[in-house]
C-alpha cells in the first residue's frame, strides 16, 4: 500500500486551514465582547459625572441623573438575595447532604434545572398573578424582590451544591468520628470551607439580578417616580427597566440617548465588577464553581 | 447537648423543606400560569357586557371571530359569505331605537351593550358566537387582541415570528460557537485557554437589555442600511442579536461535552496515521455528537424564551407568514408589551396568560429534550 505523497499535503493543508478558521472565530467572538463593551464604554462615559449618578431625573429624562434607578436596583438586589441565599444555600446543602441517591434526588434535581430554564418573562408573568394579584402585594419592591429571587434561587442551589461536592468527604468522616452529628459537621466542618465558592454563587446570582428587566416589568418598575421608595409597599425604579424605557419609549428618544448610554455603561460596570469578583474569589481560593 | 438535640430536627426539617423549594416553585408557576391561560379558552371573544343580534328570521345563528372581523371591516357585506340568504349586511354598533330599527331591516347584524338590551328586543335574537377553543387560538392567523367588536387571538404569528427568529439566530451561532468550542477543547493551549474562557462566560452575563440597546443604537441600522429596508427592526436583526446571545451557552455546554471523549479513542486515531483535525472532525465531533445537539437545543430554547432583546430590536408586529427582512413579533416580547395596557381579568389578560403557558411548555419540552439528549451519553 502507498500513501500518495499529495494526501499528506492535503492533510496537512486542510488542517491548518481549519485550525485558523476555528482560531479566528475565537478570537472573533472575543473581539466581538470587547466590541459591545467598547462601544458602551465609549459612548457612556461622557455621560458618567457625580451629578449622572446621584441626581434625580429631570426634563422628561433627559437630563439630571438615575440615582432613584440605581437605588431601586439595590433595594431588589438585597430584597431578592434576602430571599433566594437562605433558600438556596438550604436546598443546595438538601441535595447534597442529605438526599439520597435515587428518584427523589433525580426528581429535585431536574425540577431545579427546570427551574433555571424558565424564561424570565414567565417569571414576571407568575410573580403579577401570585404576588401582586393573589397575595395582594401590588406592583411593589415586595413583590419584585420575590420574583427576582426565585428567578435567582437554581443559580444559589446549584452552586452551593457544587461548592459542597467538592468539599473532600474525608473532613466530614474525620468529624463523625469525633462524635460531630450530621448537622454538626455541616456547620462547622462543610460550611466553612465550601463557603468562598458558596459566595461566588451569590456574586453571579447578584449580577443576574440587577440585569433582569422582564420579571419586574409587572411587578415594581416605574417609569418615573419623583422621589424615592420609602417602604417595600412603593414602586420603584430600576436599572434595566430604565435603560429600557428611555431607549424605547416616551416622546424624546434621540434627546434622551446620552442618559442610555450612561445607564447602559452603569450597568455593564455591575456587570465587570460582578465577574471581576467571582473570578478572583474563585481563583484566591483556587476551587472552580461552573455556572451552567 | 440538651438544646440541640431540640433544634436539629427544626433545622434538618427546614432544610428539606428548602430543598423542595425548586418543585414547589415550578408546581407553583404551573398552576398560577394555567389557571388564568385555561379560563381564557371556552369563553367568547366579543366584548364583555354586550351581545351581537340578528333578525329573528336571519338563518345564520353562528358566527366566529373571523367572520365578525371581516364583517367589521367590510370584507364581508353580504349574508350569503356567511351561509345565509343573499342580502346585504347593515352593520350596527350603537342602540339607537333598536327594535323598530332592526324589525325593519332583516339582514340586520348589532352589536349593543347586553344590559340594555335583554329580553327587550321583538325581533332581534342573539347570534351564538364561536368560543375559544385550544385548536383557534393555535391555528388562527391572526392577533388583534383588542379589535372590536370580536378580538382576534390567534397565536400563529407570533409563534412562528418566534421559531423564525431563534432558529435563524442557531443558523448563525452554531457553526461559531462550534468552531471556538473545538478550539477551546481540543487546539488551544491551556495559558490562552484560560484567558478566553472567563471573557466567553462575561459574554453570558451582559443583561438581556443591554443586547437590546446594543441591537437596537448598532445592528437595526446596521441591517436597515445593508439590506435598504424601510425600517431595521426585523427578524434578521433580532436573530442576530439572539446569536450573539446564544453564543456562551453553546460553546460552553459543547466544549464540555468535546472534553469527554477518552484519551485514548483520540489517541488511536493518532496512532493510524490521522492528523490531529481528522482525528478531531472523526472520532472527537462524533463522540460528543449528543453534547452538542444539546447545546443547539439550548441554545434554541434560550432564543425562544428570551424576551428584552426580541422586544427591542425586532420591531414587534405579527406579520403572515414571518420574513427575515420584516418586522416580526416574539410570544414573550407580545407579553412584555401587551400585559402593561391588558386590563386586569380580562380576556386580553388572559390571552397573554394562555401564552406564558403556551412558552412554557415549549421551554419544558426543551429542557426535557436536553435531559433526555445528554442522558443518553452517561
Amino acid at each position: 500500500m502507498e500513501f500518495p505523497e499529495s494526501n499528506e499535503r492535503r492533510k496537512k493543508l486542510g488542517q491548518a486551514i481549519m485550525f485558523g478558521l476555528s482560531r479566528g472565530i475565537s478570537y472573533g467572538i472575543v473581539a466581538l465582547l470587547f466590541l459591545i463593551l467598547f462601544f458602551i464604554v465609549k459612548q457612556g462615559i461622557g455621560v458618567i459625572n457625580w451629578e449622572f449618578l446621584t441626581a434625580m431625573p429631570t426634563d422628561g429624562m433627559t437630563k439630571g441623573g438615575i440615582w432613584p434607578a440605581i437605588v431601586g436596583t439595590v433595594y431588589l438586589v438585597l430584597g431578592s438575595m434576602l430571599f433566594a441565599f437562605p433558600v438556596g444555600v438550604m436546598a443546595g446543602i438538601y441535595v447534597n447532604e442529605y438526599a439520597v441517591a435515587g428518584p427523589v434526588k433525580r426528581f429535585v434535581k431536574m425540577m431545579t434545572n427546570n427551574l433555571a430554564g424558565v424564561p424570565s418573562i414567565i417569571f414576571g408573568l407568575f410573580g403579577m398573578a401570585l404576588f401582586v394579584n393573589q397575595m395582594g402585594f401590588g406592583a411593589s419592591i415586595l413583590a419584585g424582590s420575590l420574583t427576582l429571587g426565585l428567578l435567582a434561587l437554581p443559580i444559589v442551589i446549584r452552586t452551593t451544591e457544587e461548592a459542597l461536592k467538592s468539599v473532600d468527604d474525608t473532613f466530614r468522616q474525620a468529624s463523625y468520628a469525633l462524635g460531630g452529628s450530621k448537622l454538626y459537621t455541616i456547620r462547622k466542618v462543610v460550611l466553612p470551607i465550601a463557603l468562598p465558592n458558596i459566595l461566588t454563587g451569590l456574586i453571579l446570582a447578584v449580577g443576574r439580578v440587577s440585569g433582569e428587566t422582564a420579571p419586574i416589568l409587572f411587578t415594581v418598575a416605574a417609569y418615573f417616580l419623583p422621589k424615592l421608595p420609602s417602604s417595600i409597599m412603593d414602586q420603584a425604579m430600576a436599572l434595566p427597566y430604565h435603560l429600557y424605557v428611555i431607549s424605547t419609549s416616551g416622546t424624546q428618544i434621540e434627546a434622551s440617548r446620552p442618559m442610555a448610554y450612561g445607564t447602559a455603561f452603569v450597568l455593564v460596570v455591575i456587570v465587570l465588577i460582578v465577574n471581576i469578583a467571582a473570578a478572583l474569589l474563585r481563583n484566591y481560593f483556587g476551587k472552580k464553581v461552573k455556572m451552567n | 447537648m440538651r438544646i440541640r438535640r431540640f433544634t436539629e430536627p427544626i433545622f434538618e426539617s427546614l432544610i428539606k423543606i428548602c430543598g423542595y423549594s425548586s418543585g414547589f416553585v415550578v408546581l407553583l408557576i404551573i398552576v398560577f400560569l394555567f389557571k388564568e391561560g385555561i379560563s381564557f379558552f371556552g369563553s367568547s371573544p366579543v366584548e364583555e357586557g354586550f351581545t351581537m343580534y340578528v333578525h329573528a328570521s336571519n338563518p345564520v345563528k353562528d358566527l366566529s371571530a373571523a367572520q365578525i372581523k371581516d364583517v367589521f371591516d367590510q370584507k364581508i357585506t353580504n349574508w350569503k359569505a356567511l351561509g345565509g340568504a343573499d342580502q346585504p349586511i347593515d352593520f350596527e354598533f350603537l342602540p339607537k331605537c333598536i327594535d323598530s330599527y332592526m324589525d325593519s331591516l332583516p339582514g340586520s347584524l348589532a352589536f349593543f351593550p347586553s344590559a340594555q338590551t335583554d329580553g327587550k328586543l321583538k325581533s332581534a335574537i342573539p347570534i351564538k358566537i364561536d368560543k375559544i377553543t385550544v385548536g383557534k387560538f393555535l391555528s388562527d392567523t391572526e392577533w388583534f387582541p383588542t379589535s372590536r367588536p370580536a378580538a382576534r387571538m390567534g397565536v400563529m404569528p407570533l409563534l412562528l415570528g418566534t421559531l423564525l427568529v431563534s432558529f435563524f439566530a442557531i443558523i448563525i451561532a452554531l457553526p461559531l460557537g462550534l468552531a471556538a468550542s473545538i478550539y477551546l477543547a481540543e487546539i488551544a493551549d491551556e495559558r490562552i485557554r484560560k484567558i478566553l474562557k472567563p471573557v466567553i462566560e462575561l459574554l453570558a452575563g451582559i443583561p438581556s437589555v443591554v443586547y437590546g440597546f446594543f441591537g437596537l443604537v448598532v445592528i437595526v441600522p446596521l441591517v436597515q442600511s445593508t439590506f435598504n429596508l424601510p425600517v431595521g427592526e426585523t427578524a434578521l436583526a433580532g436573530s442576530i442579536v439572539l446569536a450573539i446571545m446564544a453564543l456562551p451557552t453553546i460553546i460552553t455546554v459543547s466544549e464540555d461535552a468535546l472534553r469527554t471523549t477518552p484519551r485514548a479513542m483520540k489517541e488511536a486515531s493518532l496512532a493510524l496515521g490521522a492528523s490531529q483535525w481528522q482525528t478531531i472532525r472523526l472520532v472527537t465531533v462524533p463522540y460528543a455528537a449528543s453534547g452538542i445537539t444539546a447545546a443547539a437545543i439550548l441554545g434554541i430554547g434560550r432564543a425562544i424564551g428570551e424576551t428584552m432583546a426580541a422586544l427591542m430590536v425586532t420591531g414587534n408586529s405579527a406579520i403572515m407568514p414571518p420574513t427575515l427582512l420584516q418586522p416580526v413579533r416574539t410570544i414573550p416580547a407580545t407579553i412584555a408589551a401587551e400585559l402593561g395596557e391588558a386590563p386586569f381579568g380580562g380576556l386580553h389578560f388572559q390571552a397573554l396568560f394562555a401564552l406564558g403557558c403556551l412558552l412554557f411548555i415549549i421551554t419544558l419540552i426543551i429542557n426535557l429534550l436536553v435531559e433526555r439528549v445528554s442522558a443518553k451519553r452517561n
